[in-house]
């Protein structure tokens, strides 16, 4: 499985790269919009992670540009806080999850896990 | 008894229940309330007094004029007759008088043939004489022995000299039988005269007035110039008796004057003279049904005033009371509201500085959970580390502090997202547990033991949190007013299969409420505490709250002993 990390504190995505590859997950990060098209368009991607708000651009903008290049991308999200109600369509479908930062790291890696298995 | 009454139904803005003093001083309830029983009583009563008076008064012109008019045409048509009744007579001595010579007129056959002649024409000639200059009777004919009677030093001798004709009052005689005379002075060729005089009897005069067929309450009578009888009278006294009047009191413009006899009774009479003649002719009556039906009518329409006025002070009263209890209710509702959607704010402000702070703190908060995360693999996955305990034991302890802090950041978005939320499946014993969270430190100060317990496994319930939130916040806190330090409250979460709803029992074992406040512990504005800053509007929000949710509220309570609440939700939100 490979995950793509988006968000823009780099200390986060950096600590959640590692601690993916010591359980034998590939992952790569990006801070901003720009880097995170780059990647995708050179290599594939299981899920893509994504910061709810970054600067200038929400995660769900991000969102549909990813899928816009990967339409099988499946969707995690990550927020400092915010509703639920814009996620309903796609946690229906299965597509996605959604969880509170800080997260329980067991919990995220599960998430990751029954994506993937989806 | 009679004070307690008083305050049953004083209305409630005078007992001078102000929560809110600004309102109060804004807004004087009592001035109000006076001032609108004030201008609607004056605007009511006011048209009715003036109809009342108007109605009187038009009333009493009106029988006035039925009264006045008879009476005074019977009046003028009454002495027209008497007065055509003298006339006839002294017209007919006149023409005798011119007709006849003073030598034939003295000779006592000629004088009477006259006699017989006059009473066959008039009937109450009494006797009829002949007078000389000198005052001597030389001719007379009639029922007594008068011939050579001298009259010179008599009164009406010394008139008829004058007025050369005369009609005297009427007098009794030798007869005692009432009359009056006649007298008319001829003058003869020579410059001598003569008196033609002759006596007549009053009867033919009462007859008159016997044929005005009065009415038993009316009297008719003649009097002289000096209120002497000539007429007996059928209430004031005989022939030649004085006739008294008291109190006269006359209607202005009008003939008709009112006085009282001897005994006090008031009567009505008209009076006038009859021309020619010294008498005057006077009608009495008693004051007819119309005129005593005015008075019992002047005392009926006061008494329906009287009556009509206190029925309109009464409406006015009761009406402006519920009009102004109403008014002071809505201000009061009015306040409160303010009060509350002030109070809404400050929470949603506080709610949304809480989730900002939540936000951006859950952000450093991720970092450090996973920077540390990323040291506990790293010691996890290295050999090197993976058996110092201590290192490990220190980043589970970074780990579970950004555990706890992520509870509280969580509850707090959670808070603050609720604020505006909808229908959604709400977990009864997690949010009690929430709001249980707000209250913690006080009940471990006071060492109050609260327990939650199930009594089966309880469903999601549909419903709107933050409204079950304000719920149950309000009757636990109030649970937590009630009971004394180391008290117990107790929530019991039951399901009722058969309703489909969730029934939270909250029982505390604190003072309790008296059967008469617990009647009043759903009504806005009833507090007990107003002097602690009670608004009384804390259980009545929750019971409204309740209803809107389709819910039921209940209460039971022993003074001493304790208060439950019981609290019933759909399970299933149901569309209002």
């Amino acid at each position: 499985m490979r995950v793509l990390l988006v968000d823009d504190e780099q200390e986060l995505v950096e600590a959640l790269v590692e601690r993916l590859k010591f359980r034998g997950i590939e992952a790569d990060f990006a801070t901003t919009k720009e880097t995170a098209l780059k990647l995708i368009q050179e290599k594939k991607y299981d899920v893509a992670v994504l910061d709810m708000k970054m600067p200038k651009i929400s995660g769900l903008e991000i969102m549909e540009e990813l899928k816009k290049i990967q339409p099988k991308l499946k969707i995690g999200f990550l927020t400092g806080h915010g509703s639920k109600e814009d996620l309903k369509e796609c946690s229906l479908k299965g597509g996605c999850f959604y969880l509170v930062k800080p997260v329980d790291f067991e919990d995220f890696f599960n998430k990751l896990k029954e994506l993937e298995e989806k | 008894m009679l004070k307690k009454i008083i305050q049953q139904i004083s209305p409630p803005f005078l007992k001078g229940t102000n929560i809110y003093k600004e309102e109060q001083e804004l807004f004087n309830y009592r001035n109000l309330w006076i001032g609108v029983i004030l201008l609607i009583s004056f605007v009511s009563i006011l048209p009715l007094l003036i109809l009342t008076f108007l109605n009187l008064n038009i009333y009493e012109k009106y029988i006035q004029a039925e009264v006045e008019y008879p009476l005074v045409r019977l009046i003028s048509n009454t002495q027209k007759s008497i007065n055509f009744f003298i006339t006839q007579k002294k017209s007919a001595l006149k023409f005798i008088v011119l007709n006849t010579p003073y030598e034939e007129i003295k000779k006592t056959s000629v004088l009477g043939k006259i006699y017989l002649d006059l009473k066959t024409s008039f009937g109450n000639i009494v006797d009829l004489g002949i007078i000389d200059s000198q005052g001597i009777q030389i001719n007379y004919v009639g029922p007594y022995e008068l011939k050579g009677k001298n009259y010179k030093q008599q009164d009406w001798y010394k008139e008829v000299l004058i007025k050369e004709e005369y009609i005297s009052d009427v007098f009794l005689g030798y007869r005692n039988t009432p009359h009056f005379t006649i007298s008319i002075k001829q003058n003869i060729s020579n410059g001598d005269f003569f008196i033609l005089r002759t006596t007549i009897d009053t009867s033919q005069l009462i007859n008159l007035l016997g044929s005005l067929e009065l009415d038993e309450n009316s009297d008719a009578f003649i009097l002289n110039q000096n209120n002497v009888f000539q007429t007996p009278s059928k209430f004031f006294g005989e022939v030649l008796e004085i006739f008294s009047p008291q109190n006269i009191k006359c209607i202005p413009d009008s003939k008709i004057c009112e006085f009282s006899d001897s005994t006090g009774k008031t009567w009505i009479f008209g009076k006038e003279k009859i021309k020619g003649t010294p008498f005057s002719f006077v009608l009495v009556k008693k004051p007819t049904i119309l005129k005593s039906g005015l008075s019992i009518l002047k005392k009926e329409t006061l008494a329906t005033l009287v009556l009509g006025i206190a029925i309109v002070l009464v409406v006015v009263v009761i009406i402006s009371t519920k009009l102004v209890t109403k008014i002071y209710y809505a201000d009061l509702r009015r306040a409160a509201l303010i009060h509350k959607v002030e109070h809404t704010n400050k929470l949603a402000s506080i709610g949304r500085l809480a989730a900002g702070v939540a936000h951006e703190i859950n952000n450093p908060l991720a970092i450090i959970n996973e920077t540390a995360g990323l040291i506990k693999d790293i010691f996890t996955f290295s050999d090197q580390y993976k058996e110092d305990k201590k290192l490990l034991s220190l980043i589970d302890s970074i780990l579970k502090q950004v555990d706890r802090c992520r509870t509280i950041t969580h509850r707090l978005l959670g808070f603050a997202r609720h604020i505006d939320v909808k229908i959604e499946e709400v977990d009864l014993q997690t949010l009690l547990e929430e709001v249980l969270s707000f209250l913690e430190k006080e009940a471990q100060y006071r060492d109050i033991h609260v327990n939650i317990t199930k009594t089966q496994e309880i469903p999601l319930i549909q419903s709107d949190r933050s409204k079950l939130q304000q719920i149950f916040l309000n009757i636990i806190n109030n649970a937590f007013a009630a009971v004394k330090k180391g008290g117990h409250i107790d929530i019991t979460l039951d399901y009722l299969k058969e309703k489909d709803m969730v029934k939270v029992a909250i029982k505390d074992d604190g003072i309790g409420i008296s059967p008469e406040n617990l009647k009043k512990i759903f009504d806005p504005f009833f507090s007990t505490k107003k002097d602690q800053g009670g608004t009384g509007l804390g259980l009545s929000i929750t019971y409204g709250l309740v209803k809107k949710l389709k819910g039921e509220i209940q209460v039971e309570s022993q003074v001493g002993k304790g208060t439950t609440f019981f609290i019933f939700l759909p399970v299933k939100a149901k569309e209002a």
